[in-house]
């Protein structure tokens, strides 16, 4: 069987190319490091981040407010060090974040979560150089001044450069955060600081002052905060550099994963999966003989296939997602003993081993077909809930029982189909038949 | 050759006698839903040296958490669950709850775990986890009258397949149920995960049935419907045992030796495959037996409550 020969060498360089992207497990080819663990695995922290859409600017659609909040919680996670954050928009005003390996949650949500509004204050004086009161008894007012459009603006953190920093006070030797406003920045800053000086001016950040001084001088384009702890300097440059966010957020969801317990699930799952496939290996052989060989070959073939694919997606392998794995090697075998069992009705009902293996291949191919279909229909509907309420361990599940699935159904048909036929073709084997009456008493 | 159809008033009622109990359970008990479903916060607390339960409960209660509950979950570690969500943003109410706890009973707490959910998400869980199973029940029902559209009647083989899905699933819920109040065991979103892969696995399985009773129908010379779904039943009897039992050697497995997160998930994939191998050889063949032979008034007065009505009508 020409055709038959052909399918082998493909069959072999595929595995050849599964082996060689999988293996060792923490290999960094194909540009990535091992396999992709889910927070269940790895440890770490898992918010879901409400937003409040009411108050996001009205020329923005709902959609391109939360595109650019998400977009500001990525600069911000990505600016903080934490390795591989993930963000994604959830439902119509939904943010997950996923933090791995991540020690200090509390911070990390003060870090994202708050908007960081930066402000210019400055005091309104009436004609005998009292402050002006708002109707709340407060003595500040947003900054505002011409700029090179002719129309009056508020000076806020969005005139920022993006190159804040951290520095020390040369005579202090107290950190200060300091920053330098962008051209149009600079020319509000310039008008505000020349109608105020000598009086007083603040920075605010989310309704907070956090810095006040005396105007010496005009200034343009730079200014200083200090009085600040190390770690709330650092956050703020983030903060500051990354942006304000443009709608509040709040926290509603919550999970911490411990890394050690991960680490625990993941090894426990892991011997279980390599006993639970041992005996189905050792079931096949046992019940089918030789055809049962073959299949447990195709078995260990299809489990390589899956993982190089799990690693070239990449999918995010949780506890839920690799029971997934192991229950669809439980569906693979299913294919198998489908096909195997017709081979052995068309072999009872005395036609040729030739004839039988075209005839129970082409029999079992509908039951294969359908069954498959249907559990593809559950993927699908699993992996939309997992998505839309933000389970990641729900969407792994579903992800590797599908891949799985369709990996089963390209294994059953092709890989075991071309061993029996080699086998048969070879000469190999002419005692399946006897095999299988005497299975059969 | 062995008369499986005859038997399949036995077969109904075999499952009557496992979901009768488990609905009743769920209309008097409903099923106790864990963190997914709930607002509130839930923590794994490790305590060096160890405490007992009560103190955990009565320093909680000191600490002005009166509604914790409190679950020893092996070695020194505590499951502490609180109906608050203050915990999410007020960072400094979770570190008082630990120094709390580290002070009153003289020992080192370590949170290892923390999950805080409010309400609005967690009833919108509740809600997908009922969509997604209707619309899953509706996308079988017409992948399978697609499937079988060449077959006279094509809308009866997906209610029959539905059907058996709805019995499984009912299985599953009702065991759920029973084990919520006799052992405390809570359903979570993983339950849910597992209770759509039991449906994926009956369907599965009934349709293999099914696909060999079109073959044998089409083929024609079997005989009546009734011997055409028997034969039919019997030659993939070997194969619908074996499958179970290789799905069932792997899950056996996992429920043993895998880890916690996975214990009650793989639980509700044992006995969804045990069910799901079940109905599909004595429930959904079965009914289309039922169906073609327009036995419902049969089905129903043999339902023993609503047999008076039967008769009587």
């Amino acid at each position: 069987m020409k055709r038959d020969s052909y399918f082998l060498v493909f069959i072999l360089i595929l595995l050849g190319l599964a082996l060689w992207a999988i293996l060792p497990t923490n290999s960094t080819r194909l540009g990535r490091n091992g396999f992709q663990l889910g927070l269940d695995l790895k440890g770490g922290t898992h918010l879901v981040y409400q937003a409040d859409l009411s108050q996001k600017d009205p020329s923005l659609t709902d959609a391109q407010a939360l595109a650019a909040v998400k977009a500001t919680i990525e600069r911000r996670a990505n600016a903080s060090g934490v390795t591989e954050p993930l963000i994604q928009t959830q439902g119509s005003d939904r943010i997950v974040v996923e933090l791995p390996g991540i020690k200090d949650v509390d911070a990390a949500i003060n870090l994202i979560g708050t908007t960081a509004l930066l402000q210019i204050m400055v005091k309104h004086y009436d004609t005998s150089g009292n402050a002006i009161l708002d109707a709340n008894g407060n003595p500040w007012f947003v900054a505002t001044a011409m700029g090179s459009d002719g129309v009056t603006h508020e000076l806020t953190g969005k005139y920022l450069k993006p190159n804040a920093q951290v520095v020390l006070n040369q005579t202090t030797n107290q950190p200060e955060v300091s920053f330098e406003w962008n051209t149009e920045g600079a020319v509000l800053f310039k008008q505000i600081t020349s109608d105020n000086k000598g009086k007083l001016l603040a920075i605010f950040l989310d309704q907070t002052n956090i810095e006040t001084a005396t105007v010496q001088d005009v200034i343009s384009d730079r200014g200083v905060i200090n009085g600040l702890k190390l770690k709330d300097a650092q956050n703020l440059v983030i903060q500051l550099n990354s942006g304000s966010l443009i709608v509040p957020l709040t926290v509603i969801q919550r999970t911490d994963v411990d890394a050690t317990l991960g680490a625990d699930s993941l090894t426990k799952s892991l011997t279980a999966g390599a006993i639970g496939i041992g005996i189905v290996i050792l079931f096949m052989i046992f019940y089918y003989g030789l055809p049962g060989v073959i299949a447990a070959t195709a078995l260990l073939i299809y489990s390589a296939l899956v993982l190089a694919v799990y690693k070239l997606i990449p999918v995010t392998l949780t506890l839920p997602g690799i029971a997934g794995f192991i229950i669809s090697v439980g569906m693979a075998v299913d294919a198998n003993v489908l096909i195997f069992e017709r081979l052995r009705e068309e072999l009872r009902a005395g036609r040729t081993l030739h004839r039988a293996v075209d005839e129970g291949f082409r029999r079992a191919w509908p039951s294969i077909r359908d069954s498959n279909i249907s559990t593809f229909i559950t993927c699908i509907i699993l992996y939309w809930f997992g998505n839309t309420f933000g389970a990641f361990m729900v969407k792994g599940f579903a992800l590797t029982l599908f891949i799985g699935v369709a990996i089963s159904m390209f294994s059953a048909v092709l890989i075991t189909r071309t061993f029996i036929s080699q086998l048969i073709g070879g000469g190999m084997v002419k005692g399946l038949s006897i095999h299988e009456v005497k299975n059969n008493v | 050759m062995f008369d499986f159809v005859g038997k399949r008033y036995w077969f109904f009622l075999l499952s009557a006698l496992i979901i009768i109990p488990g609905i009743i359970s769920l209309s008097v008990f409903g099923l106790k839903t864990g963190i997914d479903f709930n607002s509130g916060t839930s923590m794994t607390l490790h305590f060096s040296p160890s405490v007992d339960e009560t103190q955990v409960r009565s320093t909680l209660s000191n600490l002005g958490y009166k509604d914790a509950i409190v679950q020893h979950t092996g070695a020194d570690d505590f499951i502490v669950r609180l109906a608050t969500t203050e915990l999410i943003t007020d960072q400094t109410k979770n570190q008082q709850l630990i120094n709390g706890l580290n002070t009153q009973l003289n020992t080192t707490t370590e949170q290892k775990d923390l999950s805080v959910l409010s309400a609005a998400i967690a009833a919108q869980t509740a809600r997908n986890a009922v969509i997604a199973v209707i619309v899953a029940a509706v996308g079988i029902l017409l992948y399978i009258s697609f499937a079988f559209r060449k077959m006279p009647k094509p809308l009866r083989w997906g209610t029959c397949a539905v059907i058996a899905m709805i019995h499984d699933v009912l299985v599953v819920v009702g065991i759920f149920s029973i084990l919520g109040w006799a052992a405390g065991v809570e359903i979570d979103a993983l339950f849910i995960t597992g209770m759509l892969t039991v449906v994926g696995y009956s369907v599965h399985d009934t349709i293999v049935v099914f696909d060999r009773i079109r073959e044998n129908q089409s083929r024609g010379g079997g005989g009546s419907f009734e011997n055409v779904v028997n034969s039919s039943i019997l030659q993939t009897m070997t194969r619908s045992l074996n499958t179970s039992l290789t799905v069932l050697f792997v899950l056996l497995a996992l429920f043993v030796l895998g880890g916690a997160t996975i214990h009650y998930f793989t639980l509700v994939l044992l006995i969804g495959v045990i069910t799901g191998t079940y109905s599909s050889v004595c429930n959904a063949s079965q009914l289309l037996i039922v169906w073609e032979n327009n036995e419902w008034g049969r089905f129903v007065s043999w339902i023993p409550f609503l047999r008076k009505k039967a008769v009587e009508g």
